[in-house]
C-alpha cells in the first residue's frame, strides 16, 4: 500500500508542478497577482508530495519490502542499515529521485524565502523551476519508476551491487545533486530575469547566494567523490579524467566562473548578459552530466549498466531547456542595458580573465570529454581521450588562473594600479623562491619539472591569499588589537574569498606532491614477508577470515614501521559477497599529515600460499581533500554574509556601499 | 574607453581564449588520443608503437597466472580473433573468463602488453565498444537479459 501511496504522490506532484509553472507565467504577464501568488503554495505542495514519495521508497527499501522491483534488484534482507538507507539513491530510479527531491527543496526555498523578491520575478523563477520538476517528474514516471510491483515477491532481494556499499555511497551522491541541481536556481532566476527583460544589481543579489550554496556543495560532492575513487582500487585514483568525472567538473568549472561574474554584475552592474549565459551554460552542462552518466554512451571507469532509452529522455530535456533558453537570450540579451564602464586593468578586468580562462578550460574539458562521441557517430573509429590530453590542454590554462586568482583581489574597481599591487604582493613572491628552492634541493631533481611549478604555484595562491588578508586588517602596520577588529568587522564574503582561494593552494600542493612523487609496489608476498616502500618496511603478518553482516573477507595484517619504529598496522581486506557473488578489494589507508600508505590485498597466486600485495605511498595526497574541505567552507562562510541575509536590496544601495569585496582597501 | 572599444577587447579576448583553447586541444590530440580496437580489427591495421585499447571477451580457460605471482596471462577474444595479452599487477574485480573486457597497452613482439585493466561496477556493465566489437563479430548477447536468466538458474 505504501509504494502506491508514493507512486500517487509522485503522480500529483506533476500536476502540482504544472500549476506551479503554467498560471504564474500567465500572470506575470498580465499582472494578475492571484495567479502569481499560485506558485508559492504549490512550489510548498510540490515538494512536500515528493519528499512523501521519497519517503514511501525509503520504507520499502528499510523494511525490505521485496514487492517492489527497485528493492529486489537493490537490497537484501542482510544489508546494514545505513546501505539500505542510502542505497535508495544506488541505482538509476532512486538516484533520480534524488534529484527531483533536491530540485523541489530549492524550490520551495525560494517560495518560502524568497520574501523580497519582486512579485513578478518571483513569479517566473518558481514556473521555471516547476517546468524542470514536469520534465524530470515525466522522466521519472515514464522510463523509471520506482515502484513497480513484482509478484509473486522473490524471498530475498539481489542486494546492491557490493562496490556502492561503502560510507562514500551515503555522503558523495547527495552533495553532487545538490550542487548540480541547484545550480537550476542560478538558472531559473536567469530565464526569469530574460521574461522580464531586466537585470540589475539587486537580481545579481538574489542570485548569488543561491550559486554560492550550489557551489559549494558541488565542490564537496566532487571532492568525496574524488577521494572515493582514490581509496577504491581500479577507480583510476583521486582523479582520472573519466567522463563521469568531467560530467561534474564542467559545471563546476563554469559555476566558478557565474560565482565571480555575477560579483561584477552586483557591484558594478556590468557583464550582465555575459553573466545571465553563464546561468544557462552551468545549469545545461549539469543536465549534460546527468545525460552522459545516465546513458552510458561513453566508456567511463564509473559507468553501470543502464538502459540507452532513458538516455535519449534526458537528452530531448537537455534539447528543450539549453536550446529554449538560448532562443530566448538571443531574443532577449540585446535589450539589456549595458551598465559601468571600465579599464582592462582594474578588478572587473580581472573577473573577466577569470571567467575567459575559465570558460576555455571548460571548453578544453567539454572537447576532451565530447570528442570520442562526435568521432563513433562520424563513424571515425573509436577512440578514447585520456589523462594525457587534460594534462596537456587543462593545466595551461589553469596555471594562468591561478597567478591571476591572487592578484585580482588586489586591484580596485574600475582602474587599478598592477605595479602596486605587484609589490604589495612580495611576501608571495618569495615565499615561491622558499618552495621551490626547498623541494628543488629535497627533491634532488626526482619527477618532472612540472612538479616544481605546481609546488610554486601552491605556495602562491596559498601565501598570496593570506598576504592579501593580512593587508586588508593592515596586520604588522597597525596595533594586533586593531588589525583583530579590522578582521572581525571585515565581510564575511572577504573572509569566504581568502578561506576559498587558499585552499586552492592547498590542493594544487596535494596534487603535485601525489602525481610527482608517487611510489608503488606490486609483489607476491607470503605471510612473513617484507617488502620497503619510500623508506618505510610493510611486513604482511598473514591473512584471517572475517563474517560481515552480508560478506565474507579475507582480512591481511601488515605491520609498518619505519627505521624500527612501529608506525600503524594495516587491515586491507577481500570481500566477497555471497548473494551478487562478488568480490571486493577494501584497501587499507594510514594517513599523517604528510602522506598515506595505502595497502590493497589481492587474489591469492595459483598455490594459494602468497597473496599479490599492492602497496602504495602518496606523498602529499590527503591535502587534496583538506583543501576542497577548504573551499566548501570558503563557499559557506561567504554565503553567512550580511548582505545576502538582510532583503531590501534597493533600500541598502540608498545607504551606500558597506558589503563584500568592494570593501576598499585598507589605505597605506 | 568607449563602449564599442571595450566590447571590441572583450570580443577579442574572447575570441583569443577560444582560439587557445582549440589550438591547445588540436595539438594535444595529435599525441594523445587513444584508439579502440577488437581483435578482429588488429588483424588489419597497422597499429606500430602505439597506446591503444583492446576489448572483448576474455576467452574461457584462458587465464594464467606466471611464476612470479603478479604477472597474468589471458587471451581477448571476439570469437572471430584473439589476442595474447599480459598484465602485471592487480585485476580488477570483475575481472572474470567469459566476460567483457577493455585493457590499455601496447603491442610487444605479438603479445599486448596491457598497462591498464579497466575495471567494471557492476557484471551487466559492458562497455559501448565491446557490445559494438561483439555486433559486428555476431556473437553479442544482451547482457541484462543473460543476468536474469543466471539469476533465474539460481
Amino acid at each position: 500500500m505504501i509504494p502506491e501511496l508514493g507512486h500517487y504522490a509522485l503522480v500529483l506532484a506533476l500536476f502540482v508542478a504544472l500549476v506551479q509553472s503554467v498560471p504564474p507565467l500567465v500572470g506575470a504577464a498580465t499582472r494578475n497577482g492571484a495567479w502569481m501568488n499560485v506558485a508559492v503554495p504549490a512550489a510548498i505542495a510540490q515538494m512536500l508530495l515528493v519528499l512523501l514519495s521519497y519517503a514511501a521508497l525509503t520504507w520499502a527499501h528499510v523494511v525490505s519490502d521485496f514487492s517492489v522491483l527497485n528493492v529486489v534488484q537493490n537490497s537484501h534482507s542482510a544489508k546494514p542499515m545505513l546501505y539500505k538507507v542510502s542505497g535508495v539513491w544506488g541505482n538509476h530510479e532512486g538516484s533520480m529521485m534524488l534529484w527531483i527531491v533536491m530540485l523541489t527543496i530549492f524550490g520551495a526555498a525560494v517560495a518560502l524565502f524568497g520574501r523580497n523578491l519582486p512579485p513578478t520575478l518571483k513569479a517566473r523563477v518558481l514556473a521555471v523551476q516547476g517546468l524542470i520538476g514536469v520534465g524530470f517528474l515525466l522522466f521519472i514516471l515514464i522510463t523509471s519508476n520506482p515502484f513497480i510491483r513484482v509478484i509473486p515477491a522473490p524471498i530475498d532481494g539481489n542486494d546492491l551491487n557490493p562496490l556502492l556499499q561503502d560510507p562514500g555511497l551515503a555522503f558523495h551522491p547527495p552533495f553532487l545533486y545538490a550542487g548540480y541541481v541547484g545550480f537550476s536556481m542560478a538558472f531559473s532566476f536567469a530565464v526569469a530575469a530574460l521574461i522580464e527583460g531586466r537585470v540589475d544589481p539587486a537580481w545579481a543579489r538574489w542570485v548569488r547566494p543561491w550559486t554560492l550554496a550550489a557551489w559549494s556543495t558541488l565542490t564537496m560532492g566532487i571532492a568525496m567523490g574524488s577521494w572515493w575513487a582514490y581509496y577504491e582500487l581500479g577507480w583510476g585514483g583521486w582523479w582520472y579524467w573519466d567522463p563521469v568525472e568531467n560530467a561534474s567538473f564542467m559545471p563546476w568549472l563554469a559555476g566558478t566562473a557565474l560565482l565571480h561574474s555575477a560579483i561584477v554584475v552586483e557591484k558594478r552592474d556590468a557583464l550582465k548578459s555575459w553573466t545571465i549565459l553563464l546561468a544557462i551554460v552551468t545549469f545545461s552542462l549539469s543536465l549534460m552530466g546527468t545525460f552522459l552518466v545516465r546513458s552510458g554512451i561513453l566508456t567511463s571507469v564509473h559507468a553501470f549498466a543502464v538502459d540507452p532509452k532513458r538516455g535519449i529522455f534526458i537528452l530531448v530535456l537537455l534539447a528543450i531547456a539549453t536550446g529554449g533558453s538560448l532562443l530566448l537570450y538571443s531574443l532577449r540579451a540585446p535589450t539589456l542595458k549595458a551598465g559601468g564602464l571600465f579599464a582592462p586593468i582594474s578588478r572587473e578586468g580581472a573577473l573577466v580573465l577569470n571567467n575567459l580562462l575559465l570558460s576555455t578550460a571548460t571548453a578544453t574539458v567539454f572537447i576532451g570529454t565530447l570528442y570520442p562521441l562526435f568521432l563513433d557517430i562520424l563513424k571515425l573509429g573509436k577512440v578514447s581521450v585520456g589523462a594525457p590530453f587534460f594534462n596537456a590542454t587543462f593545466v595551461p590554462v589553469a596555471i594562468p588562473m591561478v597567478i591571476a586568482m591572487v592578484v585580482g583581489p588586489y586591484l580596485s574597481w574600475k582602474r587599478a594600479d598592477l605595479g602596486a599591487a605587484l609589490t604589495r604582493l612580495w611576501v608571495a613572491g618569495v615565499a615561491v623562491v622558499a618552495a621551490v628552492a626547498v623541494t628543488a634541493y629535497v627533491k634532488a631533481g626526482s619527477g618532472p619539472l612540472l612538479a616544481l611549478v605546481g609546488i610554486g604555484l601552491a605556495a602562491w595562491a596559498f601565501v598570496g591569499s593570506l598576504v592579501e588578508f593580512a593587508d586588508r586588517i593592515a596586520l604588522f602596520r597597525t596595533s594586533f588589537k586593531n588589525s583583530w577588529n579590522r578582521a572581525v568587522h571585515l565581510p564575511r564574503s572577504a573572509w569566504g574569498m581568502t578561506i576559498a582561494h587558499a585552499s586552492i593552494g592547498l590542493s594544487i600542493l596535494g596534487m603535485t606532491g601525489t602525481s610527482a612523487w608517487q611510489t608503488e609496489s606490486i609483489t607476491a608476498m607470503r605471510p612473513g614477508d617484507r617488502a620497503s616502500v619510500a623508506g618505510y618496511e610493510f611486513q604482511f603478518d598473514g591473512v584471517g577470515l572475517v563474517d560481515g553482516p552480508n560478506f565474507k573477507a579475507e582480512r591481511g595484517t601488515f605491520t609498518v614501521t619505519k627505521d624500527g619504529q612501529r608506525i600503524a598496522t594495516l587491515e586491507p581486506e577481500r570481500r566477497s559477497y555471497s548473494t551478487t557473488r562478488m568480490t571486493t578489494t577494501e584497501s587499507a589507508i594510514h594517513t599523517t599529515v604528510f602522506s598515506d600508505l595505502y595497502v590493497a590485498l589481492g587474489d591469492p597466486t595459483q598455490n594459494g600460499t602468497a597473496w599479490i600485495v599492492r602497496i602504495y605511498h602518496h606523498p602529499l595526497v590527503p591535502w587534496i581533500w583538506i583543501g576542497g574541505v577548504g573551499m566548501m567552507l570558503g563557499g559557506l562562510v561567504s554565503l553567512t554574509d550580511r548582505r545576502f541575509r538582510i532583503g531590501a536590496p534597493e533600500r541598502r544601495r540608498a545607504a551606500g556601499k558597506t558589503g563584500g569585496k568592494s570593501a576598499p582597501l585598507p589605505a597605506e | 574607453m568607449t563602449r564599442k572599444k571595450r566590447r571590441l577587447y572583450m570580443l577579442g579576448l574572447a575570441l583569443l581564449g577560444l582560439g587557445s583553447a582549440t589550438a591547445l586541444a588540436l595539438t594535444a590530440f595529435q599525441d594523445n588520443i587513444v584508439f579502440f580496437y577488437s581483435p578482429s580489427q588488429l588483424q588489419t591495421q597497422q597499429v606500430g608503437d602505439r597506446n591503444f585499447r583492446l576489448g572483448g571477451l576474455v576467452e574461457e580457460g584462458s587465464v594464467q597466472k606466471q611464476p612470479d605471482g603478479v604477472t597474468t596471462a589471458f587471451r581477448v577474444t571476439d570469437t572471430a580473433h584473439t589476442v595474447d595479452v599480459r598484465y602485471r599487477g592487480q585485476l580488477p574485480d570483475l575481472f572474470r573468463e567469459g566476460q567483457g573486457v577493455v585493457a590499455e597497452g601496447r603491442m610487444t613482439g605479438g603479445v599486448f602488453v596491457a598497462r591498464e585493466v579497466l575495471a567494471k561496477h557492476d557484471e551487466n556493465y559492458m562497455p559501448p565498444e565491446v557490445s559494438e566489437a561483439l555486433k559486428q563479430a555476431g556473437v553479442y548477447k544482451n547482457p541484462a537479459e543473460s543476468a536474469t536468466k543466471t539469476a533465474k538458474k539460481e
